[in-house]
């Protein structure tokens, strides 16, 4: 099992430690809902260097981009980052991904349980001057995340960090260390993500630089429970659970980043087609009232009779009652609709809400 | 963590502490650690229950789990404080976190429970 340069931090913090995708990772430390509560409330730092990234180098690289990926890479220009999917002839998700143009090159950064996957299904489909390079052995990646992130980072570098918009990046040194860092996250919060060298002295320095710089704002460790938590609140997707090979970016309500005018790419084919016909299913966010929490699995019940599943579900720590993400016929995917929850042999009812659960300035 | 020696202890991961013909019963430090942030623990109503029988759920931020019966008997007792502050599971599971208090049927099912040092090398602990 491979292990972070911040092995020894996680262990330290009283972390308790799980496999997730060939790597020891922090699943939490003082408890999934006060460390929810922590990155709504000041700051939180999350190592996610298990996440894969890619380099596409070459002078065909940003029209391979645009072939393999459903967001519309003319659109970027260098420093700024587009979040899109990959899919496969079928109109299935290979993967959700952010897309960095780096100027010359492109860095792709891809779900950690995906990186071979993804890895082989690039390499498989390259052509013209490309080069396919993975990076994720050597890359380093912290997410600083909260409303006190912004005032945390600016301590720790001269980068102009608060003019830095949504989606965007800057290289430069944070706690003179060499990055690249962008204004990205999984948590609705402000926030950064700095990558970085791999190395478990760099490692060192850089987390006791920002433990250091968010002390005054009590600034915690937060695991892989919490970010699961908080990217459910928010409404985004986890590969896995809302989206993979059998689901279509439109009916996840991905249609954002399906650019079905740009011109072909990898799965387009088959979306005109869902297009045209209409959907039969949309992922929704659905609540719940009282004691009842949705989980992964459970069956969507229309008119008595199975009609859908929850791919996502849990209390939320912020709401305090049941919220999931499920698919549902389309004919009740506007908000205000009730399906029923089968939730241990009870149809629970279920609204259609309008997502993000949560809604941050 | 703490695996009381007076206790005797399910591989579901409950314990349970006889006292006569009665005993009350709870999760282990392990599996109140396991399961995360309880938020609530539903036990629907007081009934005999046969050994091995679910008796109710325990809902965590992260996952659910369900509740088993370590013997068999009556409940006669669900502990009132779960409802209005679940998290005593996490921060006191053999203590104010305890879940029901029952009847025991058959003492032999007692017999079968494993004992602390039995329990902590299943758990690997």
């Amino acid at each position: 099992m491979k292990t972070t340069p911040f092995n020894d931090k996680h262990i330290a913090a009283g972390a308790k430690m799980v496999e997730f995708a060939g790597f020891s990772m922090p699943i939490q430390y003082q408890g999934i809902i006060a460390e929810h509560k922590r990155v709504r409330s000041t700051v939180g730092v999350f190592d996610v260097t298990h996440m894969g990234e890619f380099e596409v180098r070459g002078k065909d690289a940003f029209a391979f981009v645009q072939r393999m990926t459903t967001n519309d890479v003319t659109k970027l220009e260098a420093g700024k980052i587009q979040y899109s999917s990959m899919l496969y002839d079928d109109g299935g998700v290979v993967d959700d991904l952010l897309v960095y143009h780096c100027g010359d090159y492109v860095q792709l950064v891809v779900n950690a349980s995906n990186m071979a996957k993804d890895f082989a299904w690039l390499k498989d489909h390259l052509s013209g001057d490309v080069q396919l390079i993975d990076k994720s052995d050597e890359t380093a990646l912290l997410a600083v995340q909260g409303p006190k992130s912004l005032d945390t980072m600016l301590k720790l570098t001269d980068l102009d960090l608060s003019s830095l918009p949504y989606y965007h990046f800057l290289r430069g040194k944070v706690a003179g260390i060499d990055c690249l860092i962008s204004r990205t996250g999984y948590t609705g919060e402000l926030g950064f993500e700095v990558y970085f060298q791999s190395d478990p002295a760099l490692g060192s320095k850089m987390w006791d630089a920002i433990f250091e710089a968010g002390k005054e704002f009590d600034i915690a460790p937060i695991g892989l429970g919490a970010r699961d938590t908080l990217r459910l609140e928010v409404g985004f997707c986890l590969y896995g659970n809302d989206i993979d090979q059998t689901t279509n970016p439109l009916e996840a309500g991905l249609g954002w980043i399906t650019k079905l005018n740009k011109g072909d790419f990898t799965g387009r084919d088959v979306l005109l087609k869902v297009k045209e016909q209409g959907l039969s299913r949309k992922l929704v966010g659905l609540t719940l009232e009282g004691k009842n929490f949705p989980r992964h699995g459970y069956d969507i019940i229309v008119d008595g009779a199975v009609a859908g599943v929850v791919t996502s579900g849990t209390v939320s720590p912020m709401l305090e009652h049941g919220i999931a993400m499920a698919y549902v016929p389309s004919a009740l995917a506007e908000p205000g609709s009730v399906v029923h929850v089968r939730i241990r042999a009870q149809d629970v009812p279920a609204t259609v809400t309008k997502l993000p659960f949560v809604v941050k300035q | 963590m703490v695996f009381p020696e007076d206790l005797k202890y399910t591989d579901t991961h409950e314990w349970i502490k006889v006292d006569g013909a009665s005993a009350t019963v709870g999760i282990t430090a392990f599996a109140a650690g396991e399961l995360g942030d309880v938020v609530f623990v539903d036990i629907p109503e007081m009934k005999a229950v046969a050994l091995g029988d679910n008796f109710g759920s325990i809902e965590a931020v992260k996952t659910v789990s369900d509740l088993v019966a370590p013997v068999a008997g009556t409940i006669t007792e669900v502990n009132p404080d779960l409802e209005g502050t679940p998290e005593i599971v996490n921060t006191d599971p053999y203590g104010k976190g305890w879940m029901i208090r029952m009847t025991i049927a058959n003492p032999a099912d007692v017999d079968a429970l494993m004992d602390a040092a039995q329990y902590k090398a299943l758990i690997g602990k």
